[in-house]
C-alpha cells in the first residue's frame, strides 16, 4: 500500500502552449506554468473558463504536447496517452454504440491484461458498486447524466490507473445529481486515494472536493496560488458552513477578483 | 380480443386526413380526365390504368420480368458503390496520403451527373447491361465517398482519445471506435444513395436499354398507350419505395444503439 501511494508525482515545469486556429492569431493559452500534483492526493485546477484548463489536462493526459517546458510523471518524460493516466471527459466520452458492459470492459480488453471472463467479472463487480448493474446492457443513450457519469467512473477505474484527470466531470448534471455525485465521489476517493486532478470551475466544488487547490489566472494563463485545504475528512456538505471553510473562500475570491481588476485596469 | 385490439390500434394508426386528401387527388383526376380539361384529353383514369394492369399486365411475364431487371440493376450498382465507396470514403478520411492523392480526383469527378456518364460509359463499356450498372453505380459511388469521409473528419476526438488512454492499438480503435462512429453516416449515405440509383437508372433505361421498367415506360409512350405510362410510373415509385423500405430495414440492424 505504501508503494501505491508514492506513485503518480505530476511534475509541471515551465510549460508554454500556443494555441493556432484557422484564420485567427495564434493565442499563447500558457505561459511559464508551474506545478506540482501529488501522490494520493486530490489537487483541484480552478479558473475561469478559456483559460486554459483543459488544455493542461490534455497535455497530461499526452494528447497535446507543450511548445516549452517539461512534464513528467515520476520523474518519466509525458509522450503521449497511456494505461497508467486515464482522464474523464467534460461531455460523456461512453462510446453510444457499445453497451455499459462493454465500455467499461474496453480498456483491459484492449490492454490484454484480463480474460473476457475475467474482465467482465471485475466489471459487473464494478457495476453492483456503483449501482448500474440492471443497466449493464443498456447503450449509454439509455442512461441519465448521473449514471453516464458513473459507468465512465468505472470504465475508468477498471483498468487500475496510476492517475485520475476529471476534466469539470459534473458540469451539465442537474443541481441534485451534482450534489449527489459529488459526494459519491469524495467517498470513492477516499478508497482509491488515487492521485487526481480534478478540474472546475465552481468555488463550492472546488473547496469541497480538494486537499489541494491550484488557482489558474493571468493572460496567457499560469498557476497563480497553491491553497492547502486542510478541512477535515471524510468531507460531509457540514463543512460549508465550517469557518474554515469561509476562511478559505474569501481568500480564493479576493484572488479571483484582484485579477480581474488587474484585467479591467489593463483594458 | 386481441383481433379487436389489433383493429383499434389500426384505426388509430390510420391518417384519415391523409386518406381524404388520396381519395380526392383521385377524383380530381378522374373529373379532370371526363371533362376533357385542357391537357387531360389523351391522359388515362385511374380505373383505365387499373384495367390495362389486370388484362394485360398482371399475368404477363414481360411485366414482371422489368421488374427484376430494373431491381437488378440497382442492386448491382447500388451494392457495388458501397463496397468501393465505403473503404475509399474510410481512407480519405483517416489516411493523410491518400486524401492528398485522391481528394482532388473525386472532387472533380463528383460534380458531373450521371447521366452525363451515359455515352462514355457506352463506349467503354463492352455490354449494355454493364454500361446501365455503371451509372448507377456512379450515382450512388460519389454520395457514400464523401459521407463516409464526413464521418470519420467528425468523429469525437474525446471518443478516440479515450480509447487511446485505455491503451487500445491504433487497429482496434479503428475496428472498435472508428467503424462504428461512422455506421450514421454510412447509413445517411446508403438513404440518399438509393434515392438517386432508381433515379439514375430509370432514364439509362430509356435512353440505353430495351428492358426494365424506365424502358416500359417509354415504351407506353412511343407506342401511345398512356396507360402504360401511368403503369409504369407507378410501378417505379413502388419500386423505390421497396427498395427504401429495404434499405432502412439494414441501417435498423447496423444501428442496434440507435432504436433506444
Amino acid at each position: 500500500m505504501a508503494d501505491a501511494r508514492s506513485i503518480g508525482r505530476i511534475a509541471v515545469k515551465g510549460v508554454g502552449k500556443l494555441y493556432q486556429r484557422p484564420k485567427q492569431p495564434p493565442v499563447q493559452v500558457l505561459d511559464n506554468c508551474s506545478f506540482e500534483i501529488e501522490p494520493a492526493k486530490l489537487t483541484v485546477l480552478m479558473g475561469a473558463s478559456g483559460c486554459g484548463k483543459s488544455t493542461l489536462a490534455y497535455m497530461i493526459a499526452g494528447y497535446l504536447s507543450p511548445d516549452k517546458g517539461s512534464m513528467t510523471i515520476d520523474d518519466i518524460s509525458i509522450v503521449g496517452p497511456g494505461p497508467d493516466r486515464i482522464m474523464v471527459f467534460q461531455e460523456t466520452a461512453l462510446w453510444p454504440w457499445m453497451t455499459v458492459i462493454e465500455n467499461v470492459i474496453f480498456g483491459p480488453r484492449a490492454l490484454g491484461s484480463m480474460s473476457d471472463a475475467e474482465a467482465r467479472s471485475k466489471a459487473n463487480a464494478l457495476l453492483t458498486k456503483f449501482g448500474l448493474i440492471e443497466f449493464r446492457d443498456k447503450y449509454p443513450g439509455q442512461l441519465s447524466g448521473g449514471m453516464k457519469r458513473r459507468a465512465e467512473l468505472a470504465q475508468a477505474l477498471i483498468n487500475s490507473p496510476k492517475i485520475m484527470i476529471l476534466d469539470e466531470p459534473f458540469r451539465g448534471l442537474d443541481v441534485m445529481t451534482r450534489e449527489l455525485m459529488q459526494e459519491y465521489y469524495v467517498g470513492l476517493f477516499e478508497e482509491t486515494r488515487l492521485t487526481t486532478l480534478f478540474i472546475t470551475a465552481e468555488l463550492e466544488e472546488a473547496i469541497f472536493l480538494a486537499d489541494r487547490l491550484l488557482i489558474m489566472g493571468g493572460s496567457p494563463s499560469r498557476i497563480v496560488k497553491a491553497i492547502e485545504v486542510d478541512l477535515p475528512h471524510p468531507r460531509t456538505w457540514e463543512v460549508l458552513t465550517s469557518e474554515r471553510y469561509l476562511e478559505i473562500k474569501e481568500e480564493i475570491m479576493r484572488l479571483l477578483y484582484q485579477d480581474q481588476e488587474a484585467e479591467l485596469l489593463a483594458q | 380480443m386481441r383481433s379487436s385490439s389489433a383493429f383499434v390500434r389500426w384505426r388509430k394508426g390510420l391518417n384519415w386526413r391523409g386518406a381524404v386528401a388520396v381519395a380526392s387527388f383521385i377524383l380530381l383526376w378522374q373529373l379532370l380526365v371526363r371533362f376533357k380539361v385542357p391537357g387531360f384529353e389523351t391522359i388515362p383514369t385511374l380505373s383505365d390504368v387499373f384495367s390495362t394492369f389486370w388484362t394485360k399486365y398482371m399475368l404477363s411475364a414481360k411485366y414482371w420480368k422489368a421488374w427484376a431487371v430494373s431491381f437488378e440493376r440497382v442492386g448491382y450498382g447500388f451494392v457495388i458503390s458501397q463496397v468501393l465507396g465505403i473503404p475509399i470514403g474510410l481512407l480519405l478520411g483517416t489516411r493523410q496520403m491518400f486524401h492528398d492523392v485522391m481528394f482532388s480526383v473525386i472532387e472533380i469527378l463528383r460534380p458531373i451527373p450521371p447521366l452525363a456518364w451515359v455515352p462514355i460509359s457506352i463506349l467503354f463499356w463492352p455490354t449494355n447491361e454493364m454500361s446501365i450498372v455503371f451509372i448507377t453505380f456512379i450515382g450512388a459511388f460519389f454520395i457514400i465517398v464523401i459521407n463516409v469521409h464526413d464521418g470519420v473528419r467528425s468523429i469525437k476526438k474525446e471518443h478516440l482519445w479515450l480509447a487511446r488512454s485505455l491503451g487500445a492499438s491504433p487497429w482496434r480503435i479503428f475496428q472498435r471506435i472508428i467503424i462504428p462512429s461512422v455506421i450514421p453516416s454510412i447509413a445517411v449515405g446508403m438513404t440518399l444513395g438509393i434515392a438517386v440509383t432508381w433515379n439514375v437508372v430509370i432514364a439509362a433505361e430509356m435512353i440505353a436499354s430495351d428492358t426494365g421498367l424506365g424502358r416500359l415506360t417509354w415504351e407506353g409512350y412511343v407506342s401511345n398507350t398512356p396507360a402504360v405510362v401511368i403503369l409504369g410510373m407507378i410501378s417505379i415509385g413502388l419500386a423505390g419505395y421497396l427498395s427504401t423500405k429495404l434499405v432502412d430495414y439494414a441501417e435498423k440492424k447496423m444501428m442496434p444503439w440507435r432504436k433506444a
